[in-house]
């Protein structure tokens, strides 16, 4: 245990994702030292970030506005919408540069052992963004683990009456990797979505 | 194959020991509390990364120590294989096979096969069906390592859809108190389309389980019933058979897994009233049973202790057995056979044809407490086990 303030920096630190007790002290420590301009900075960015970050009205994805980046782009497709589950996610897929559609966030997957259903999520604002018949085309990339698999099952569900095109992103083999490193798991998804190739 | 060495530091009452080992029988003898079953522990522990013993990993470490090492030479077909083992409470454990770490340690799976006979396993037959499914899905795992991640996908797929039907249940519970003979409350529009996606998953996961765990008995039927004749002299007529909860009695089950996947979603829709009001899964493989008979009665009551153990040697026999006739592939050679201290359990004639089945093997480890008690049949090498040291003698 340290004297007051620096313990109580390392335990607010130790609360964040993915920091550790030794992690959190390593970083109070650096702190400690660091120039004080530097710290000042990264405490107005924190502070800056919980007043002038929100959540796009339309897609739940961040923004500084209204909406998002993305839902105000003209250029964007509005016929295909990709559904995800967090903001990173959109991140992951805007680096691609091959997707240019629009996004759907839900804020997470269903599990019902955390206590997520399907009204914690955004999925209510998805179908009504789905109900002028503007989207034909549903791209559901939703983690490829048991909680994704389910959301997607159940969103594919909700939106069959609607008659429009839901397709779910495919589970296979890495780019560039070798066959004899993948799992079983993976393999066997391979196998399943294996498609005609074309000569 | 073969254990030509094993070598543990820090594992459970052992700071350090080595223990070579040659083919036959080797003999472990020493009191009660000395550490002979940490040893077979330890080897088991290398081919089904659990314990036979425990649950959890955290007393597999010596009092004080931060981590255990488990060192093991496996020898298939004269080729040695060193398998390394870290485990470290709390953290993640490591694996190396050849100085090589793996990416993930359950791949060690399959690489050492062993049969284990224990004192505990009186449990297969007087226990409770848990007991039964677990001896049927480590053998599945031990035939096919795939199959821990269909296992483990079934049991997190079992758990989302039993918090799903607590909450579920306990609401629809507080929809009919407030208004009566309305079923319009939260939990009906809410929560039932995402139980359905769960039985789906459910479904599929359960029956790629149940189509394996099938398979298994059908292999192991004929194979059962060889050893308990043998074991028991003749002396009865022992059957396997696989009750489903998803099924009535005599039903015969489906064949093939879209058979299983649609009997499993029926049996659901069936059970769903009943599930709401529990808050319980009460289909599919976690609530099956594998059901052990002698002659027309059930072996779970009716045999005697002497049946009993003829029963659950016949078991481990049978595995024992399908094991060895396994595809060529995957396996180099029959499975270690573990004795742990089972022949004080045995009377004299179960003793004697039990050592006389199990002489032939490749290789037996046998641990007991007093040497009189290993039969004639197992003679070989010698060793003493006592205060954490294990010292060859014969």
């Amino acid at each position: 245990m340290y004297e007051g303030v620096v313990q109580d920096l390392i335990d607010e630190l130790g609360r964040l994702p993915g920091v550790g007790p030794k992690g959190a002290q390593r970083i109070a420590f650096y702190l400690l030292a660091a120039d004080p301009t530097d710290v000042r900075r990264l405490a107005d960015v924190l502070v800056l970030v919980k007043d002038k970050v929100r959540f796009c009205a339309t897609c739940g994805n961040v923004a500084e506005e209204e909406h998002c980046r993305i839902c105000r782009d003209p250029r964007r497709d509005p016929a295909v919408l990709c559904v995800v589950e967090e903001p990173k996610d959109v991140v992951a897929i805007e680096r691609t540069r091959e997707y240019r559609g629009r996004y759907h966030v839900l804020g997470g997957a269903i599990s019902p052992i955390d206590g997520i259903g399907p009204d914690d999520l955004r999925v209510r604002e998805l179908m009504t963004r789905l109900a002028d018949g503007a989207v034909r085309e549903l791209i559901l990339a939703t983690d490829p683990n048991l909680e994704g698999e389910a959301t997607a099952t159940y969103l594919a569900r909700l939106v069959k009456p609607m008659g429009l095109r839901v397709t779910r992103l495919a589970s296979g083999l890495p780019v560039g990797g070798d066959l004899e490193y993948a799992d079983e798991v993976t393999l066997g998804r391979a196998f399943e979505g294996r498609r005609l190739l074309d000569a | 194959m073969k254990l030509a060495r094993l070598s543990l530091t820090d594992f459970r009452s052992y700071a350090h020991v080595e223990l070579a080992l040659d083919s036959g029988v080797s003999v472990l003898v020493g009191p009660n509390g000395q550490g002979k079953t940490n040893l077979v522990e330890a080897i088991w522990y290398v081919a089904t990364l659990s314990s036979h013993r425990v649950a959890t990993e955290a007393p597999l470490i010596r009092t004080g120590a931060s981590r255990a090492v488990v060192r093991t030479v496996v020898d298939r077909e004269g080729r040695d294989m060193l398998v390394e083992l870290e485990l470290v409470p709390g953290g993640s454990n490591r694996a190396r096979v050849n100085r090589a770490p793996l990416p993930r340690p359950r791949e060690v799976l399959g690489l050492l096969r062993t049969v284990l006979f224990a004192p505990e396993d009186i449990a297969l037959v007087k226990g409770d069906p848990a007991e039964r499914r677990r001896f049927l899905d480590e053998l599945l795992v031990a035939r096919a390592p795939r199959l821990a991640g269909v296992r483990s996908d079934y049991d997190r797929v079992l758990r989302q859809r039993s918090a799903l039907l607590r909450s579920a249940g306990s609401l629809a519970r507080g929809a009919r108190g407030g208004q009566r003979g309305r079923t319009s409350g939260g939990a009906e529009r809410g929560e039932l389309p995402t139980l359905d996606v769960w039985d789906a998953h459910l479904a599929r996961a359960g029956a790629e389980l149940l189509a394996a765990r099938l398979e298994l008995v059908e292999a192991l039927r004929p194979l059962v019933a060889k050893a308990y004749d043998a074991v028991s002299a003749g002396a009865g007529d022992a059957r396997l058979d696989y009750r489903s909860s998803a099924a009535a009695a005599a039903q015969p089950l489906p064949g093939d897994r879209a058979g299983l996947t649609q009997l499993l979603l029926n049996a659901m829709e069936a059970a769903r009233p009943a599930e709401l009001e529990r808050g319980v899964s009460l289909v599919g493989p976690h609530r099956d049973e594998l059901v052990l008979s002698l002659g027309t009665l059930p072996a779970r009551g009716y045999a005697s202790h002497g049946e009993a153990w003829s029963f659950a040697l016949a078991l481990r026999l049978a595995a024992y057995d399908l094991l060895s006739a396994d595809d060529s592939t995957s396996a180099a050679g029959t499975p270690v056979l573990l004795l742990d201290d089972v022949f004080a359990e045995l009377d004299t004639g179960r003793r004697e044809r039990l050592a006389t089945l199990v002489a032939p093997a490749e290789q037996v480890l046998v641990t007991a407490a007093v040497a009189a008690d290993v039969p004639e049949q197992l003679r070989g090498a010698r060793y003493a086990v006592a205060a954490g040291s294990v010292r060859r003698t014969g």
